[in-house]
């Protein structure tokens, strides 16, 4: 089986989120990055059943800037095979994200893609969804288990976090598998793999070398931070707290 | 005069108290305080009422069950008999408290966070617990100077997230930041994580306002960089254990924020290896290293058992010591080149750096990982605390000799069963924490503690080492301070005691206990 994993870099999770000065985006200049926590549960997925001797091959695939490759070589330290980056400047929808990987996909005959369920920036949910659509391939999205079945048939069985419960599908490969926070925890890269992964080949590809179109289609009209939250109001007594919740937030 | 009542419930306390009853052998307390010192007198109705008056009653606490937080140290190593606990508002009111208690002769015990490893922080007896958590505010930053005022009560750690949302960082980080006061660090000389980058209080502050014991504000507040005008009477209280005064606010020169913090642990097969690594660490990665850590494989172990939600982060790379390194610069790149560098290098395979291989290592990739491995190291005081009984030691030697000492604790202590030793410390100054661990029941075990002390501090004073590094002298290491410090200088604290505290009301029974004072003479 050989295995294809898309990372993406992303704002690290705990930093506090600033607007640019003309409120047209996000200001990610200076502002600690890393991989999408989801991401590094796909690659620690991955890498683990390519240890089982399930997958021969885990490549990592990652859509953005130059900086991304600092992101695919963690990746590479963490015990991916292979490396491609997409090179561009552009800030890409999911849409155009999945045409990509579809073409990566194909180059590589991959038979399983691992996706993080979203990403933490814009938590849009849709890449992975698209994908399946666009290859034609079953999905199984928010899976917090995965077990290989019957490797000569090529099933592999998911486990689902929905609303109701646990729902659990199987589905033929080749798939397309997007991950959730409660299926592993990411191992720490050791040291050789993180000075290996310093010197390895890192493929770099455009949209154009696929003839994917990468052109939005949405217009983003309007970024605001949410509203300051008023402070928080101590008080003394029971009886001013009555007061405050009959005069002031009104609710009895 | 009319006789005074003594406060019913210390009344009872004062009463068995007197003759150690078996309730109080549940905890270890200093074999040198056994008896409440005379001069002291009471609480009484009278004061209790006096104080509600100065700090209003919901700040005045007596009932037993409240004042079990204040009567017991952090590590349940100590257990004091206090009947009244205050927390004052405002410098004022602590000035007021002062000036009453040491009219009435009754004796105080500042607290803080009540995170001290000493027992500096609890009564011995009835002494009133002054508290500062309702001195908490923040009174003035200066944004191009990096300098922070406050009040004593502040937490170091909402006080490291203030200073964080404007670009700086607190100057000391150490593992009870989420409880500790900065005015305990401050009264507390405490050391840390960071002591290798940010250097110690000594530097960091630069002005207090403190009350003296007669109730006198004394403000040597001046937040400014520079000031050499006359004796520098401010660093008396750095480290003086509240035993001069009560710390009320301070004034701190803050470093700025790191834009990229690195963090890595390195598996070493000897000692030996460690302290090449961090003789290499420190030539190679040189202004950006900001901590360097060590902990033995025992005190791994501790934490992979007692820390809920801790992992191995080395499963494959299983050694006897762990260096933790961390780098902190304004530049990523710059950064992380230096220590990929340093990394290749103690991973090469050549003969010529077989002194300096590693069994193995990680850099962490993210803040989470970071904090993980953070989580080790910082979480091995509390795994001790959960697996029973702890004799902790906090010791300052050159580094070659710091695990000889372990080495030979651990062959000392052959025999005892179930007791295991734990090495652990910053590597980058000097300071090992030894911690001998056992089931709860030991803990008054004064055969285990006779084979340890003074065996240890005497092991150590020998070699020119100290016998505390940073966690101070608090009640369990006073009876050994002439282990510490030449007569003289002895005679010195205590003239320099009774100048600033006539009555000795200020946190009695530590640092500088009767027994010293008459010893050296008067």
């Amino acid at each position: 089986m050989k295995i294809l994993v898309g990372i993406k870099r992303v704002i690290e999770y705990s930093t506090k989120i600033r607007l640019k000065a003309d409120f047209s985006g996000v200001e990610t200049n200076l502002v600690k990055m890393s991989m999408n926590p989801f991401c590094e549960i796909a690659i620690e997925e991955a890498v683990r059943l390519k240890e089982n001797g399930y997958a021969s091959e885990v490549r990592v695939v990652s859509v953005g800037p130059s900086s991304s490759q600092e992101t695919l070589r963690s990746a590479l330290a963490l015990g991916a095979s292979s490396a491609t980056h997409i090179l561009t400047n552009r800030n890409v929808e999911p849409l155009g994200v999945a045409r990509l990987l579809a073409e990566v996909a194909r180059k590589y005959d991959s038979n399983l893609v691992l996706l993080g369920k979203q990403s933490i920036d814009e938590d849009n949910s849709q890449t992975g969804q698209m994908l399946a659509g666009l290859l034609g391939w079953p999905q199984a999205t928010n899976a917090f288990k995965l077990t290989v079945l019957w490797p000569e048939n090529k099933l592999v069985e998911v486990v689902r976090e929905v609303d109701a419960g646990l729902e659990t599908l199987r589905l033929a490969l080749p798939a397309v598998v997007t991950v959730n926070l409660r299926m592993n925890s990411p191992r720490f890269a050791t040291l050789p793999g993180i000075l290996k992964a310093k010197k390895q080949p890192i493929e770099i590809l455009s949209a154009q070398d696929f003839g994917v179109d990468i052109t939005p289609h949405t217009q983003i009209m309007k970024l605001e931070l949410p509203p300051k939250r008023p402070a928080c109001k101590m008080v003394t007594s029971v009886d001013e707290l009555i007061n405050l919740i009959r005069t002031e937030a009104k609710v009895i | 005069m009319a006789l005074r009542r003594p406060f019913s419930s210390t009344w009872k306390l004062f009463r068995q108290n007197e003759v150690l009853g078996s309730s109080l052998q549940k905890f270890y307390s200093s074999s040198i305080a056994t008896t409440r010192d005379s001069k002291f007198n009471s609480i009484t109705e009278e004061d209790v009422t006096f104080f509600r008056s100065v700090v209003g009653p919901c700040n005045v606490v007596t009932s037993a069950s409240a004042l079990e937080g204040f009567n017991q140290d952090w590590m349940h190593t100590f257990q004091g008999a206090s009947g009244l606990a205050l927390r004052p508002t405002s410098t004022t009111q602590v000035q007021e408290i002062l000036q009453h208690c040491n009219q009435r002769r009754l004796a105080v015990v500042p607290q803080g966070g009540n995170t001290g490893l000493v027992g500096g922080s609890v009564p011995v007896f009835d002494e009133v617990v002054l508290s500062t958590s309702r001195l908490d505010q923040v009174l003035a930053f200066d944004p191009v100077g990096g300098i922070l005022t406050c009040q004593a009560g502040c937490v170091l750690e909402t006080l490291n997230e203030y200073a964080e949302e404007r670009g700086f960082v607190m100057p000391l980080d150490l593992g009870a930041k989420g409880s500790c006061h900065i005015g305990g660090n401050v009264s507390t000389n405490a050391g840390g994580l960071r002591v290798i980058r940010h250097g110690s209080l000594h530097g960091s502050v630069l002005g207090l306002e403190v009350v003296l014991p007669d109730g006198q504000l004394l403000d040597l507040n001046r937040p400014l960089r520079k000031d050499n005008t006359g004796l520098p009477l401010h660093h008396l209280f750095i480290g003086a254990e509240g035993t001069l005064g009560v710390v009320t606010a301070v004034s701190l020169l803050l470093p700025t924020r790191p834009s990229v913090v690195n963090v890595a642990l390195l598996a070493c097969s000897s000692f030996q290896t460690v302290q090449e690594i961090f003789m290499e660490a420190r030539r190679s990665l040189g202004e950006i290293i900001s901590a360097v850590e060590f902990f033995d494989r025992a005190s791994l172990d501790l934490a992979l058992r007692h820390l809920p939600g801790v992992a191995d982060p080395l499963p494959a790379d299983s050694a006897p010591f762990y260096v933790l390194l961390e780098t902190q610069g304004a530049h990523g790149e710059h950064d992380t080149e230096k220590l990929h560098n340093f990394l290749a290098a103690i991973m090469s395979e050549e003969e010529l750096d077989t002194k300096l291989r590693v069994v193995g290592g990680t850099l962490a990739q993210g803040a989470q990982q970071q904090q993980q491995l953070w989580r080790i190291r910082e979480g091995i005081t509390e795994a001790l605390a959960r697996a029973g009984a702890v004799f902790k030691y906090d010791l300052s030697m050159p580094v070659p000799l710091m695990y000889e000492l372990v080495e030979e604790m651990r062959a000392r202590l052959r025999e005892e069963e179930d007791v295991s030793v734990v090495g652990y410390g910053h590597l980058g100054d000097d300071n090992l924490h030894l911690n001998i661990s056992a089931p709860s029941e030991r803990q008054s075990c004064t055969r285990l503690r006779g084979l340890i002390e003074p065996f240890v501090y005497e092991w150590t004073s020998n070699r020119g080492g100290s016998i505390s590094a940073e966690h101070g002298i608090g009640q369990a290491k006073a009876q050994y301070m002439p282990l510490a410090h030449t007569p003289l200088a002895l005679n010195l604290m205590r003239r320099i005691k009774t100048l600033f505290d006539p009555n000795g009301i200020m946190n009695p029974y530590k640092l500088l206990p009767r027994q010293i004072c008459n010893s050296v003479g008067a």
